[in-house]
């Protein structure tokens, strides 16, 4: 840390002059006083410093905050950790740039996990830009570093088909009603690893990365609701709607990663059995981000107290009148 | 000139000097998407991968004349229309201005042109025109459209007639015609959905609730961490229940467990709102890690430009 601040002195002068005006507020007027007619832009303000601060510290240094996984992080690894070499399994990537923040990490980790298990991948997505997110972490994860992997043999991209849970509904019995090519124009027929393949039921796991609608709710009332022994389902969700599924584990979902906290849970799983003695840093997306969530959750809290304080104080002086 | 106009105005030259000093003359400059060249399809047409700033220093130190890592100009424009955008949309939380109202009106009209070459070429395509059409969209768009799959198929022509029938509302007389696909869009998605969430949510989560208040494990002895467990969750549910059950008055033990009810209302709440901040600043940090990584070039967490940030330096604090 005084290594980062003596060679950074720069970006800590500027946050401190930006902030500089604040302060002399603050002693000239009082501390409650001030607060109670504070600009919501210095909060912003505050809130920009005490998320840039870390990621630039973080990107500088490599360091990361140690992270110990759930039991729900766990159950997602294990559900994975278990299936056999060659399995075939269904990775839903149901999102868009707009969350690729949250969500890129935890697919990223889920892909390279399957890789590393020498899992079949039959990736497909019920949002449009979910073509591309799939491209993106093929690229990432496949190209990069299992390069021996064969399209077609190991891995294929089914890409998007519009119709949201209509889709799910038709693929639980019937995959190629709806898909007859894959993203690259291929026929299913001519794509090795499709041979046999006639519904998803014929999966070992389901893997959705979901953002919303049409996403982890639809494929559990639609895929493992009907056919609970035979589709068993993970998800990856957004922090938003993390709180909507917690009601469908264990007995509907078998593992749960939310936000960026599951992400950096499930990336320390999948790093300590597959990453090697020094991971690649395109494995540690979800803990790097952990730093600014650390700082930015330690401003707000304190901004909840500090201003509850402030109002209990104005409501006793109230009832003192 | 206004105290506002004054302060952006300088900030803005502030940083465009910053920009162009880090840019021209700074040793790795900033703000450059790189690509790899290829040869593709017999020599005939070129590919590009994407590379980085790390592959064109290799290849240059391998061959100085080399020509396969170059910069992408339009990559690279693009990477600073993201920049520009991000920080037009950021404008907002100081005030309203006119960054910010370009970055909303490009949004909404490349959202709207994207929905719609989408919708053509991933719905109407592949879903209604290759089937009533499979020779010629076979021919024209899907060139793997054979077999079984490729067979026409008639009964397409209805949803057609429901789809013209929608789009009739849009003609000056006989608006009521789209009334009817209305009528069978909204019976097919209310039947569909009521299923599923009578079957996947309500019989469910009466099922997930029925638990036994004293768990025993494998070996016959008490777990007390797991019966509290299914306690709460019976016992939040009642008293969540209870809340919500107006047909009596919520007096004595009804009133008192509706105001537990509340409570549990209000810890879900409040773990909606933590999860939900979560996020907020998860998507943040990844715009403003773009912006410091990606654009200035001032971190390289991934290690994608500098040396000395090589793998084998992540350490845990």
């Amino acid at each position: 840390m005084g290594a980062f601040l003596r060679d950074e002195w720069w970006i800590m002068l500027l946050a401190a002059a930006s902030l500089a005006p604040l302060v002399r507020r603050f002693a000239g007027e009082g501390f409650f006083p001030a607060l109670r007619t504070l600009d919501r832009r210095w909060i912003f303000l505050l809130m920009f410093w005490s998320v840039l601060l870390p990621i630039y510290y973080i990107g500088l240094t490599g360091q990361t905050f140690p992270e110990v996984p759930s039991a729900l992080s766990q159950a997602t690894f294990d559900e994975i950790e278990r299936l056999q070499e060659g399995d075939p399994i269904l990775l839903s990537f149901d999102y868009d740039p707009a969350s690729e923040g949250e969500l890129g990490p935890m697919a990223t980790a889920f892909v390279k996990h399957a890789a590393a298990k020498g899992l079949r991948m039959y990736f497909m997505a019920l949002w449009p830009v979910g073509a591309q997110m799939i491209d993106d972490t093929i690229a990432r994860v496949i190209h990069t570093d299992y390069p021996e992997l064969v399209y077609g043999q190991d891995y294929v991209n089914l890409g998007f088909k519009s119709g949201n849970e209509g889709v799910i509904k038709v693929i639980v019995t019937n995959l190629r009603e709806l898909y007859t090519t894959d993203v690259r124009g291929t026929a299913i027929r001519d794509i090795p690893m499709m041979e046999g393949i006639t519904n998803i039921q014929q999966m070992r796991l389901v893997i959705n990365v979901s953002a919303g609608y049409a996403g982890t709710k639809e494929w559990v009332q639609y895929a493992v609701t009907p056919f609970p022994d035979r589709i068993r389902l993970v998800a990856g969700s957004t922090g938003v709607q993390a709180p909507l599924l917690y009601p469908y584990i264990p007995g509907q979902l078998a593992g749960l990663l939310g936000a960026i906290k599951g992400a950096a849970e499930y990336e320390k799983l999948v790093v300590d059995a597959y990453g090697g003695p020094n991971p690649d840093p395109r494995y540690l997306e979800g803990l790097r981000r952990m730093g600014p969530q650390l700082v930015a959750h330690l401003l707000i809290i304190t901004l909840i107290v500090v201003a509850n304080v402030l109002y209990l104080a104005d409501r006793r002086r109230e009832m003192r009148r | 000139m206004s105290r506002d106009a004054r302060l952006w105005t300088t900030l803005m030259i502030l940083g465009a000097l910053a920009l162009l000093v880090r840019a021209a003359w700074t040793d790795q400059g900033m703000g450059r998407e790189y690509v790899r060249a290829s040869p593709a399809a017999d020599g005939r047409i070129t590919r590009y991968e994407p590379a980085t700033f790390g592959d064109y220093q290799r290849s240059v130190a391998a061959d100085p004349d080399q020509a396969t890592v170059r910069v992408s100009v339009p990559r690279s424009v693009g990477l600073w229309l993201a920049a520009f955008f991000t920080l037009a949309v950021f404008s907002f939380l100081y005030k309203d201005n006119p960054f910010y109202k370009i970055a909303e009106a490009v949004l909404v009209g490349v959202s709207a042109a994207y929905w719609m070459v989408v919708g053509f070429w991933d719905v109407l395509v592949p879903n209604l025109f290759a089937k009533i059409f499979p020779g010629v969209v076979q021919g024209w768009a899907m060139p793997g459209l054979t077999g079984p799959e490729a067979e026409r198929n008639l009964w397409y022509l209805v949803p057609l007639g429901l789809g013209v029938m929608l789009l009739w509302r849009l003609a000056p007389r006989g608006a009521w015609i789209a009334r009817w696909p209305l009528a069978f869009i909204i019976g097919t998605t209310a039947g569909l959905r009521l299923a599923a969430f009578l079957h996947g949510d309500f019989l469910a989560q009466i099922r997930n609730t029925i638990l036994p208040l004293v768990v025993l494990g494998a070996d016959g002895t008490f777990n007390p961490g797991a019966s509290v467990a299914n306690i709460l969750i019976v016992g939040s549910v009642l008293c969540c229940l209870a809340y919500f059950f107006f047909s009596f008055e919520h007096k004595g033990v009804v009133g008192g467990a509706a105001r537990v009810g509340i409570w549990v209302l209000m810890i879900t709440f409040g773990a909606g709102f933590g999860y939900t901040v979560m996020g907020r600043i998860a998507l943040l940090a990844i715009r403003l890690e773009f912006l410091l990584d990606d654009w200035l070039w001032l971190i390289d967490p991934a290690g994608r430009r500098m040396a000395t940030l090589a793998q084998g330096l992540l350490v845990n604090i």
